[in-house]
């Protein structure tokens, strides 16, 4: 096998949102070599790549951090680290700046003041925001890309980080990367459970279909603590496409409908999780299809729309095109497969004020860091620019460490038998995968269960689930890009397994739809006003219960 | 949800390949662009918004819907023109400044 050994000083795992900001952070902060690697290519890849349509976290006149982090609290109902929040609060001001340096183009009104969105939005033309991201780290000194260079494992010595692991799908290499630090910004994961169009359109999910949730599954291996994978995120989106519905919600003011023409906005509650149960409990009751109502906008405003969607979600100006647009047709509205995203909810690693996570010298940023959601773009960005500043002063007292040679051999045998095509067995990593989709869905709480599970069915599932894996070992593979999805299934099982671990914690039901646990159907704040934390210790997971640090607007 | 690559058209750079986030567009012994794995594509339209030669468009599985229609993407500077072609062979266009935000 072609074997690459490369060091570096910093090494961060996905070039997307955080992992970019992270790299322009560490050159203006220190002179550290840095190192990134991206499975894709970081112009286009994660959740930026096809663009976004607003920055969904800024600090807008009248308002301060507090009041940001306040919300995001309530909207998670209290499981939220108020800490974070705040820290990440206080810059999301300053990285917009910067974008806007960068190029990104922000609506001004005549006075030169920026448009908002409601509370806490304001609109860009995001078409462009990865390619001026990537535009600017590549232009960076100290700083190497590599692209097509897909992370499959974290190096770590005692509880240090010493490196990690990878494959180059291209190259068709195995690398070996030793870094004194290493910031972790793999994004979340989609695809554990079956998606809205489990057909051809299998990937037309909202949640980037190449985010696996490696980063998770990484940290997982690595025994770091991970917190509140059993809080969901699950998105009400536009029916086919999957496509953002904010746009339309706050954009020209939508409200959601059901089949009988009647709002049920206010009936449910307005936190996320409450807006995608109303859609559900609407639905089952009879009373669906669910709409947002767009009927009467006019036609300047069918045109705006139109291109908003053109620069953030094209498949639905497609569908606009062909079936009618929004001003002749309510846009139908659905729930999403389940994602585990930090940059929703608060999924992730646990990680300190400096986003430090368990494991010395590994940091974590954006969708991969938990504790803090509502991060989106912005938030990401600060978390990244967090991550760096204490990456960068860490260094200072590390000497870099050798990765054993044992090891190594381990990690590249285990890719050698993947690729060893002598006995192929009769079944493949697609099919595997979609059992794996099938088994979630049906026993985790997926969209055919209406997001509901109990405990005999989370038992089931974990027993399938660990089935799944066991036969995954015997997964051959005809050339690297096979290789990757090898690795990219057990990534998502990893995932899987933590994500039932999680939700069989929670005896209450805190989040409606996200962590639906139909024996306990009620809220406990008595026993449960507590994070669910986890680690696997001599492969088992183990469930920590934290409680909430004092602050924000829980107090 | 998927693209379609005319081969008459491409010209065989590459770009669609190298910044597909997938990594689903290779390239055939004539040395021209081919999506090899139409069921995993997330429909971004990265590499309709990278090619030169204006030969990949999207266009939406019958699973969800799709009636069709192709649609493709003119970039010159900062704008990008987006034409749509219904299965008759009637367009539609919609232009988008890159220096123009959304309004909503
Ligand atoms: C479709 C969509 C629309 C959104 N719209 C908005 C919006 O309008 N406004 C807003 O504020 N927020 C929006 N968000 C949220 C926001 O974009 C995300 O929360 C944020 O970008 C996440 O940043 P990140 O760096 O954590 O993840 P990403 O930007 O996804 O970066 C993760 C990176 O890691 C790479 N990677 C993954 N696995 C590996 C591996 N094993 N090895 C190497 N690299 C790897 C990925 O390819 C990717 O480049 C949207 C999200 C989505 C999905
Ligand atoms: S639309 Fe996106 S995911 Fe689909 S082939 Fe093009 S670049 Fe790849
Ligand atoms: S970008 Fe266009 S011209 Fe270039 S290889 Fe792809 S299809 Fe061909």
């Amino acid at each position: 096998m072609n074997i690459k050994k490369i060091t570096a000083d910093i090494l961060i795992i996905g070039g997307g949102t955080a992992g970019c900001y992270a790299a322009i952070t560490l050159s203006k902060i220190s002179g550290a070599r840095t190192l990134i690697c991206e499975k894709a290519d970081i112009r286009r890849s994660g959740c930026l790549a096809a663009g976004v349509n607003a920055l969904n976290a800024y600090i807008t006149e009248g308002h301060t951090p507090e009041f940001y982090a306040d919300y995001a609290m309530k909207d998670a109902h209290g499981i939220a680290r108020y800490d974070l929040l705040l820290s990440m609060s206080k810059r999301l001001n300053s990285v917009t700046a910067e974008l806007e340096k960068l190029g990104l183009v922000i609506l001004k009104d005549e006075n030169g003041k920026y448009v908002t969105r409601g509370a806490r939005n304001i609109k860009i033309n995001g078409e462009n925001i990865k390619p001026i991201l990537a535009d600017a780290v590549n232009a960076l000194p100290n700083t190497d890309v590599l692209n097509r260079v897909n992370i499959t494992d974290l190096a770590v010595r005692g509880n240090k980080i010493i490196g990690a692991y990878g494959i180059g799908v291209e190259d068709e290499a195995f690398y070996v990367i030793e870094a004194k630090a290493v910031i972790m910004a793999a994004g979340g994961a989609a695809g554990l459970y079956r998606p809205n169009n489990p057909g051809f359109s299998r990937h037309k999910m909202w949640y980037p279909p190449f985010n696996t949730g490696a980063g998770y599954a990484m940290g997982i291996r690595a025994g770091a603590e991970m917190t509140t994978f059993e809080m969901r995120f699950i998105a009400l989106r536009c029916k086919d496409t999957i496509a953002p519905t904010g746009t339309l919600a706050q954009g020209v003011g939508a409200e959601q409908v059901n089949s009988l023409g009647e709002a049920y906005d206010d009936k449910y509650g307005h936190s996320t999780s409450d807006r995608v149960y109303g859609t559900v409990v609407e639905n089952t009751e009879g009373r669906g299809p669910c709409f947002l109502r767009t009927e009467g906008i006019t036609p300047e405003q069918e045109d705006d729309l139109k291109k908003a969607y053109l620069n953030m979600a094209p498949s639905q100006t497609l569908k606009w095109i062909e079936e009618g647009g929004p001003r002749e047709k309510n846009v139908e509205i659905e729930g999403t497969e389940p994602y585990i995203t930090g940059g929703h909810t608060a999924s992730g690693y646990w990680v300190d004020i400096n986003r430090k996570t368990t494991i010395d010298g590994l940091y974590a940023a954006g969708d991969a860091a938990g504790g803090a959601p509502q991060k989106y773009v912005t938030g990401a960005l600060a978390e990244g620019e967090i991550a760096a500043e204490a990456a960068a002063e860490y260094i200072k007292s590390i000497k870099a460490a050798k990765i054993d040679e044992t090891d190594i051999s381990a990690h590249i045998a285990e890719a050698a038998r993947f690729l060893d095509k002598s006995d192929k067995p009769s079944f493949t990593a697609e099919q595997l995968e979609e059992e794996m989709q099938k088994v979630m869905d049906e026993y985790a709480g997926g969209i055919s269960a209406n997001y509901r599970y109990d405990k005999a069915r989370l038992d089931a599932a974990d027993e399938k689930i660990r089935r799944i894996f066991e036969l995954s070992e015997l997964l051959r593979a005809s050339d690297f890009y096979e290789l990757m999805q090898i690795y990219e299934l057990r990534e998502r099982l990893t995932v899987a397994l933590s994500v039932i671990a999680h939700l069989g914690a929670r005896h209450e039901t805190r989040w409606h739809c996200f962590a639906e646990n139909v024996d306990y159907p009620g809220r406990d704040d008595k026993n449960f006003n507590k994070f669910v934390n986890s680690r696997l210790v001599n492969g088992k997971i183990e469930i920590i219960l934290r409680d909430i640090p004092k602050g924000g607007a829980s107090e | 949800m998927s693209v379609e690559i005319d081969k008459s058209k491409c010209v065989g750079c590459g770009g669609c390949k190298s910044i597909c986030p997938g990594g689903l567009i290779r390239m055939d012994d004539n040395g021209k662009a081919y999506i090899k794995y139409p069921r995993d594509c997330w429909g971004c339209a990265s590499c309709i918004k990278e090619c030169p030669a204006r030969a990949i468009s999207l266009y939406l599985g019958a699973d969800i819907g799709g009636k069709g229609s192709r649609m493709r993407a003119e970039i010159s500077g900062d704008i990008i023109n987006w034409i749509i072609t219904k299965p008759g062979g009637e367009t539609e266009e919609i232009k988008i400044n890159r220096k123009e935000s959304n309004k909503y």
